[in-house]
This record gives C-alpha cells, sequence and structure tokens, in this order.
C-alpha cells in the first residue's frame, strides 16, 4: 500500500486561505461556523427554557390556588382556555404536556448538545470546524421548524397536546388536533438531533489535532460521544412509533388502539387488536436514553469546570470514561422500569430492575469521581464553580431519590406521584441546568472576549440554589403522602391529601423566587456581551485546547494548526513553574 | 477553510468522513426499521388466533416478487455505477446509476398499482393491524426509494460537475450514495418474505 | 476500496457482484417456491428469515463492501445489532410474561 502524505499537515495550509465576505445572512443566520450555530442553538434552548419555565409558572399558581383566577393576565387566554381568568383542567393539562415536551426536548438538550458540543467541541478537539458544516445548518434549522410547529399548536382548536409529555395511547390517539402538530414536531426535533449525532461523532473520531489520542480528550469531549451515540440509536424507535400513531389518528388504523375501547359511552372508531404498551415500549426505548442524554453532557461540562478550578487532574478519569460507555450501553436495556405497572410478570420486572440497579453504579463512579477530584484540590470560588459544586450533591439527591423508584416493589406507592417529578426535576434541574449555567460562565469568554461579571454570578447563584430546593424538595413529602402527578387541582379534592396540601402555596412562592434569582443572571449575560471585562485567550488558565484560540475564535479557529503534547488535565505538576500546563505548548513554547 | 479527511483517509481509522457519516446514517435507519419489525411482532402476537391473515392471501405475491427481482437488480447497476467510475468510465456510470433510477421507477410505478388495488378493494390500514403495519412499513421503505432515487438523480445530474474538478470526492459520494441504496435494498429482502409471504 | 485500487481489483469485484447477483436471484425465486408449500408456521418463518438473513448478508457483505471495511464501522454496527435485538424482543415480555399468568 503507497504511504499517504501526512493529511493534516498538508490540509493545514489551506486554513489560511482566507474566505470571501459573506452577506449579513450567510454569516449569521444561514451560517455553516460551528461557532455560530453553537450560539443559535444555545439562545434558542436559552428562550425556550424560558417559556417552558412561563408555561409552569402559570400552573404553580393553579396548583397553589386551585380554581382561582389569575389577576389581570387571566383573562388574556381567552374563555376556550382560562374562563373568567380561571383556569380549565384542559388548559393545565396543555401546560403539562408542553412544559416538558419544551424543556426536555427544545430547551436542554439543544442547549446542552446543540449549544455547547457545537460550540465547544471542535475547539478542544483542534478542529477547524465540525465535519460536516452543511448538516451542522440543516439539523439547527430543523430544530428551530420542530419547535416553531410546538409552539404554533397552542393556536389550533382544541389547543396543544395534552396527553402528557409522554403521549401515552389511546388518550394520546383520540385528543385534537395539538397532538398531530406535537408529532410533527417530533418528527422535525428528531430529525434534528439524528444530523447532530452523525456530525458529532464523525468529528469526534475524524478531526482530533495531531497527538491528541483517545485518553488525552477532555472528558467534556467524551461525554457528548456517548451522548451523540445514544442519540442516534434511540431516537429512530420513537420516530418509527411516531409515524405510527399519525397513521393511528390520521388513516384509523390501531397500533395502540385496544380492542372494545369505549369512550364517553361510546364505542371508539377502531377496529382494535393494537396494544397500547407498544407506545409505551417504543416512546421509553428512547425517553429513557434520553435523560443520560440530559446528564451526560452536564458531566462533561461540570468535569471541565471542576478541573480548571481545583487546579487538579480529574480523579480517574479513565475509569470515568469507561463508566460512560457502560452507563451508555446499560441505557438502552433499563427502559421498561417506567412500565412496572403495566401488568408485567415477576420476570420482566426483574429484569428491568436488575438491569437499573446495575445502571447506578456507573452513575455513581462519575459523581464520586467528581467529589474525590475536589479532595486537596486549590479550589478556586468562581461562579462556574459554585454551579458546579452545587451539582454534585443536587445530583447526588436526584439520583438517590431515584433509587426506590427503580426496584418495583418500592415503585408501587411512589408511581406516578409527585415523589416521581420531584427526582427527575432535581437531576435536570438543579442538576443539569446549574451545570449548563456553569459552562455559559465558564465558556463566555471564549465565545465573547469578555468574562461575565462575578458579583452578578453569584447574586444568581445563591438565591437560585436556595428557592430551586423550595421548589422541588417538598415533592418527595407530596409525594410519600400518594400525591398523584399530572392532577389539575394538585391534589387538593383528595383527603388523604389534606396534610401536605400547603406545600403547593410554599411551592409556588419558591418559583418565583427562582424566576427573579435569573434576572441577575439575565442583566449580567446581556451587559457583558459588551462592557464584560476583556479578556485574552486563556482568562481562566485552563489547559484543554479551546483555549489556545483567540476569544472570540475567527473562522478556522486557530491561527496556527494546534497539537496536543499531552494529557488534558495537566494542573499542578510538581516542578512546573505555574499551575497549569496546557495541553496545547510544546516543551519548547512553555519554555519559551 | 477546509476540513480535513473529507476525502483522504485518515491513518489511524483508515476511512474518510462520508463513509463514517453514511454508515452511521444506515444505523439509525437499522433502529428505525428494526422498531417497526419489532412493532410487526407485537401487533401478530397480539392478534387473536386464526385472525392474523397470510400475506399471500390479501397481497399480491408475484408483483412484489417482480419488485424484489427489480431491487436487487438496481443494486448491482448501483455498485456497477461505483466501479465505473473507479475503472475511470464517467459514461458508463452515467448509464448504470441512470439504470438504478429507472429501476426505482419501477419500483415505485408497481407498488402504484398495488396500493391502488387494495384501496379500491376497501383494504386500508384502518381495516385490520396487519394491513396497518404493511402500508406503515412499506411506505416508508417507499419514501427512502423516493429519496434514494432523488440523490441519485442529483449525483447524475447536478453533482456530476464534482466529477471534473474532484473525482475522487465524487466517487467516494456515489458510493455512499451507493450505500443507502443498498440498505433500502436489504430492509425490502427482509420485509417481502414477513409481509407477504408468512 | 482504497483510493489506489487497481483495474484487476475492480474487474475481480465486478466478478463477485454477478456472481452475488445471480445467487440473489435463485434465493429469490427459492423463497418465493417454498413460501407455496404452505409449511407450519414456525418451519416457514425459520427458513424464510434464514433465506432473507442470507441474502441480506450477501447485499452487506460484497455491494456495500463490509466484508473488508474497518473496525470502527464493526463496532458502530455491532452496537447497532445490540440495540436491535433489544427493541425487538423485550417488548415482547408485555405478551409473555403478564401478572396474571
Amino acid at each position: 500500500m503507497a504511504t499517504l502524505e501526512t493529511a493534516p499537515a498538508h490540509e493545514a495550509e489551506h486554513e489560511h486561505a482566507g474566505h470571501e465576505h459573506l452577506g449579513f445572512w450567510r454569516q449569521y443566520v444561514f451560517s455553516t461556523d460551528h461557532k455560530v450555530i453553537g450560539i443559535q442553538y444555545a439562545v434558542t434552548g436559552l428562550l425556550f427554557l424560558f417559556f417552558g419555565f412561563c408555561l409552569v409558572m402559570l400552573m404553580r399558581w393553579q396548583l397553589a390556588y386551585p380554581g382561582r383566577a389569575l389577576p389581570w393576565l387571566g383573562k388574556l387566554f381567552g374563555e376556550d382556555r382560562m374562563p373568567g381568568g380561571s383556569m380549565l383542567p384542559e388548559f393545565y393539562n396543555q401546560l403539562g404536556a408542553m412544559h416538558g415536551t419544551i424543556m426536555v426536548f427544545m430547551g436542554v438538550v439543544p442547549l446542552a448538545v446543540g449549544g455547547f458540543g457545537n460550540f465547544v467541541l471542535p475547539l478542544q478537539i483542534g478542529a477547524p470546524d465540525m465535519a460536516f458544516p452543511k448538516i451542522n445548518l440543516a439539523s439547527y434549522w430543523s430544530y428551530f421548524l420542530g419547535g416553531v410547529t410546538m409552539l404554533a399548536s397552542f393556536f389550533v382548536p382544541g389547543g396543544a397536546a395534552q396527553s402528557g409529555w409522554t403521549s401515552y395511547a389511546p388518550l394520546s390517539v383520540i385528543a385534537g388536533q395539538g397532538q398531530t402538530m406535537w408529532l410533527f414536531g417530533m418528527i422535525f426535533l428528531i430529525t434534528s438531533s439524528l444530523l447532530g449525532s452523525i456530525n458529532f461523532i464523525v468529528t469526534t473520531v475524524q478531526l482530533r489535532a495531531p497527538g491528541l489520542s483517545w485518553f488525552r480528550l477532555p472528558f467534556f469531549v467524551w461525554a457528548q460521544l456517548v451522548t451523540s451515540f445514544l442519540l442516534l440509536l434511540a431516537f429512530p424507535p420513537l420516530e418509527a412509533a411516531g409515524v405510527m400513531q399519525l397513521m393511528d389518528r390520521l388513516a384509523g388504523s390501531s397500533f395502540f388502539m385496544p380492542s372494545g375501547l369505549v369512550v364517553s359511552g361510546q364505542a371508539a372508531p377502531y377496529t382494535g387488536g393494537g396494544n397500547p404498551l407498544l407506545w409505551q415500549h417504543l416512546f421509553w426505548f428512547l425517553a429513557h436514553p434520553e435523560v443520560y442524554v440530559l446528564i451526560l453532557p452536564a458531566f462533561g461540562i461540570v468535569s471541565e469546570v471542576i478541573a480548571n478550578n481545583t487546579r487538579k487532574p480529574l480523579f480517574g478519569y479513565k475509569l470515568m470514561v469507561y463508566s460512560l460507555w457502560f452507563l451508555g450501553f446499560m441505557s438502552f436495556v433499563v427502559w421498561a422500569h417506567h412500565m412496572f405497572f403495566t401488568g408485567m410478570g415477576t420476570t420482566m420486572a426483574a429484569f428491568f430492575q436488575t438491569t437499573t440497579m446495575i445502571i447506578s453504579i456507573p452513575s455513581v463512579v462519575l459523581l464520586s469521581s467528581l467529589l474525590l477530584s475536589l479532595w486537596g484540590g486549590s479550589i478556586r470560588f468562581t461562579t462556574p464553580m459554585l454551579f458546579a459544586l452545587a451539582f454534585l450533591p443536587m445530583f447526588g439527591i436526584g439520583g438517590l431519590t431515584g433509587l426506590p423508584l427503580g426496584l418495583s416493589a418500592a415503585d408501587i406507592p411512589l408511581h406516578d406521584t409527585y415523589y416521581v417529578i420531584g427526582h427527575f426535576h432535581y437531576v435536570v434541574a438543579p442538576g443539569t441546568l446549574f451545570a449548563l449555567f456553569a459552562g455559559i460562565y465558564y465558556w463566555f469568554p471564549k465565545a465573547t472576549g469578555r468574562k461575565m461579571n462575578e458579583f452578578l454570578g453569584k447574586l444568581h447563584f445563591w438565591p437560585s440554589l436556595v428557592f430551586i430546593n423550595g421548589v422541588f424538595m417538598p415533592m418527595f413529602i407530596q409525594g410519600f403522602a400518594g400525591v398523584s402527578r399530572r392532577l389539575y387541582d394538585g391534589g387538593a379534592s383528595y383527603d388523604f391529601a389534606k396534610g401536605v396540601i400547603h406545600w403547593n402555596v410554599f411551592m409556588s412562592i419558591s418559583a418565583w423566587g427562582l424566576a427573579l434569582a435569573q434576572i441577575p443572571f439575565i442583566i449580567n449575560f446581556f451587559m457583558s456581551i459588551r462592557r464584560g471585562e476583556k479578556v485574552g485567550d486563556n482568562p481562566w488558565e485552563a489547559t484543554t485546547l479551546e483555549w489556545a484560540a483567540p476569544s472570540p475564535p475567527p473562522h478556522g479557529n486557530f491561527v496556527t494548526a494546534p497539537e496536543a503534547y499531552r494529557g488534558p488535565y495537566e494542573y499542578s505538576v510538581p516542578g512546573h513553574p505555574t499551575d497549569f500546563t496546557p495541553q496545547f505548548l510544546s516543551a519548547t513554547q512553555q519554555a519559551g | 477553510m477546509e476540513i480535513p479527511f473529507t476525502v483522504a483517509e485518515r491513518p489511524d481509522t483508515g476511512l474518510n468522513n462520508g463513509k463514517i457519516g453514511i454508515w452511521l446514517f444506515l444505523a439509525s435507519e437499522v433502529m428505525l426499521f428494526g422498531a417497526l419489525f419489532a412493532s410487526y411482532l407485537m401487533m401478530r402476537i397480539g392478534a387473536a388466533p386464526g385472525t392474523w391473515p397470510r400475506g399471500d392471501s390479501i397481497l399480491n405475491v408475484p408483483l412484489a416478487t417482480v419488485n424484489t427481482v427489480v431491487l436487487i437488480s438496481s443494486s448491482v447497476t448501483m455498485v456497477m455505477a461505483w466501479a465505473s467510475l473507479k475503472r475511470n468510465d464517467f459514461l458508463k456510470f452515467r448509464l448504470f446509476l441512470g439504470l438504478t433510477i429507472l429501476a426505482g421507477f419501477v419500483f415505485l410505478t408497481i407498488k402504484f398499482f398495488e396500493y391502488s388495488a387494495k384501496f379500491h378493494h376497501g383494504l386500508l390500514p384502518s381495516k385490520n393491524t396487519f394491513l396497518a403495519i404493511y402500508f406503515t412499513l412499506t411506505g416508508l421503505h417507499g419514501l427512502h426509494v423516493i429519496g434514494g432515487m432523488a440523490i441519485n438523480a442529483y449525483l447524475w445530474g447536478p453533482g456530476a460537475k464534482l466529477w471534473k474538478t474532484d473525482p475522487e470526492h465524487f466517487t467516494n459520494r456515489v458510493e455512499n450514495s451507493g450505500l443507502f441504496w443498498h440498505f433500502v435494498d436489504l430492509v425490502w429482502i427482509f420485509l417481502f418474505p414477513v409481509l407477504y409471504l408468512l | 476500496m482504497g483510493d489506489h485500487a487497481n483495474h484487476a481489483d475492480i474487474d475481480r469485484q465486478v466478478r463477485t457482484y454477478i456472481v452475488v447477483f445471480v445467487t440473489l436471484m435463485a434465493l429469490t425465486f427459492i423463497t418465493v417456491a417454498i413460501s407455496r408449500l404452505h409449511l407450519p408456521i414456525p418451519v416457514a418463518v425459520t427458513i424464510a428469515l434464514a433465506v432473507a438473513t442470507i441474502k441480506g448478508g450477501l447485499v452487506a457483505s460484497y455491494f456495500m463492501h463490509l466484508i473488508s471495511e474497518r473496525k470502527l464501522i464493526y463496532w458502530v454496527l455491532g452496537l447497532t445489532v445490540s440495540c436491535f435485538i433489544a427493541v425487538l424482543l423485550l417488548p415482547l415480555g408485555s405478551h409473555f410474561d403478564l401478572i396474571h399468568n
């Protein structure tokens, strides 16, 4: 076989070839630059997070004061949603279903994967861009279209989807038009995700800079890689299920419609023979790996911030990487722990319970490694570090509260109660969302060339930490008391809930506190773009490749093609003059 | 700005970007059709005993056999299109790719007649779960045939410009399109016996 | 399929494609012929799936060049096949393992 010339060196010459001046639309709207696309994903994701938060604020009013008219705003929603300002149960259900859908599919994942992944990954591996820049562009706009479809669904007759973010059949099949739009919206979102995951995997495999071998990769990159595999393989079955639900709704098939279904005293117009559980299997086949999609990028971000702010390498880096892969693989065979009460026998229950217990092991390894990484560190309590530190116990609570849910017997009293809502919100709200905040504060200087204000950062962090616990901790109490989820009055009509119903008011007030706590963040974000303290390439004195690029990086990212000379977390190397040794500086460059 | 390894193979993986990309996409398609086959299983197993029709009692086996022959032949012409480019024979490439697209047309035409006949006799997806999964599986497969034809048509027409400026890149694109087309054939190879013969 | 394959290589591959094509045609007619025997379902299913797997294997190995592909592709496909098996088989538990057995 003829020897190939070293492709990277050959192609590096082309990196200096200037690109022609692009018009406004090609440069800022329909850009193929991963940094622009990453920021588009991040901004759009943040806007959807805000919108999803507004939806739940409406719900929290209803939960705190069931049936009471919402002052001023209430009338604006119209007679078919809030007659006289008082929320209809149907509208509550729309808010609930869309809150979940928007937060998961249009908020957190686009920000965590589309935003952070797109912006940081190519920089951290020393690449000029993603492997497929045009596919990256298509991926963002597909997401955008999906988002628009979902938002538009609020305005069709009957309103938005209202069968939970889980869209269980047969209810979802007989629901109004909004559900059809939900299904089409999901198809756009899934397409976006598939295109993105292909891009991330090829980019990570193929575009690593010279010297950046697999175990020299920052943990963030590993986390995004495993996440991409989860998205690639887990989403298609939901897409298939979505097509089948569309067939049931539009073509009258009975994939998910059982025989003999009666709706409001009338036989449902379906021939039947279908299986509602099939929907659940295909939905949860995606939705369980999806929760790891929600957490893995967070672990990635927190790892980077912790290593940087302890001035120490990550503890157990290699074990953490193996845990990532094991977790990813196991995530495909645990899903029916969401289905323990569908009539399954003991064999199936035992199987899924066992796999679920096994999957907690790599989670614990990851959390423990990060905790142990703090030991003996010189901790810098910067704003990103505060969020990263808070992530650890918050994710701990979220993860631990999941254990009884994964055991089929303990799940009996807890299933479908507020305990579940408390559990998963802990992982994704003070868990992932805090990690995402850490990431924003950490990489904002790289993206803009300016630091965010530390005082405002702390003003954002501390009240957020207090109030977010105020919102979600009481849910465990309500759950233990047996208060079911998805009740439009928060359990007020049930006698057994009497002793715990007052927590609804407490949680709603905490939610307001949490909302107000975001104001310093919003002010800080916009103010710092123009007036933040200007910084150079490496303001955090970090070691990974993205800090070799200018802040902000130009098109093509690096002034000279970078190379990796060592591992990703060479902090506090004994005998070294500084407490950090960047990956991208050769021995001679360090000396000079 | 050039993206490395778009055409050249990266030494340690031995692959170029597009080849990995298309295989990853095919992996996702395996899961898509896999979920539908899983649904077929659930529908069939869940049907009341004796109610699940034999494929050949409702569906047109001779027509589908012709379609199977058509698709397999189109897989040969597809790979021959790529091989022609490897042999530097652009005209043969155009011939073979054109035949591949034509075969796609034949396949879809036959499917059109099949579907029309079904609808005419009131055999709709709503009638029973066998027909529901039949139309969904073959319908989604048909959409993939259309998609493959569209890409091939692009490579036959405007996309062929790339042959002049970067023949290796163009050949790789044809190979990757071929991988997609073969996958479409592969799905049919399983669809045909499962739906029509069992 | 490296970029330095010479003409003899391609000629050999083309001959392989023709052989595979003929085999696929033969297997297609065999599977249709056997189906007309109306064998009991378990036997019919086994034979039909076995033939389909052989046909699919030939398409994958020779038309898709899988037989001479790189390790990375094999790993991706291995992972995919495991997930495929999971989604195909585990939901069947809802039919076979019920609480009122």
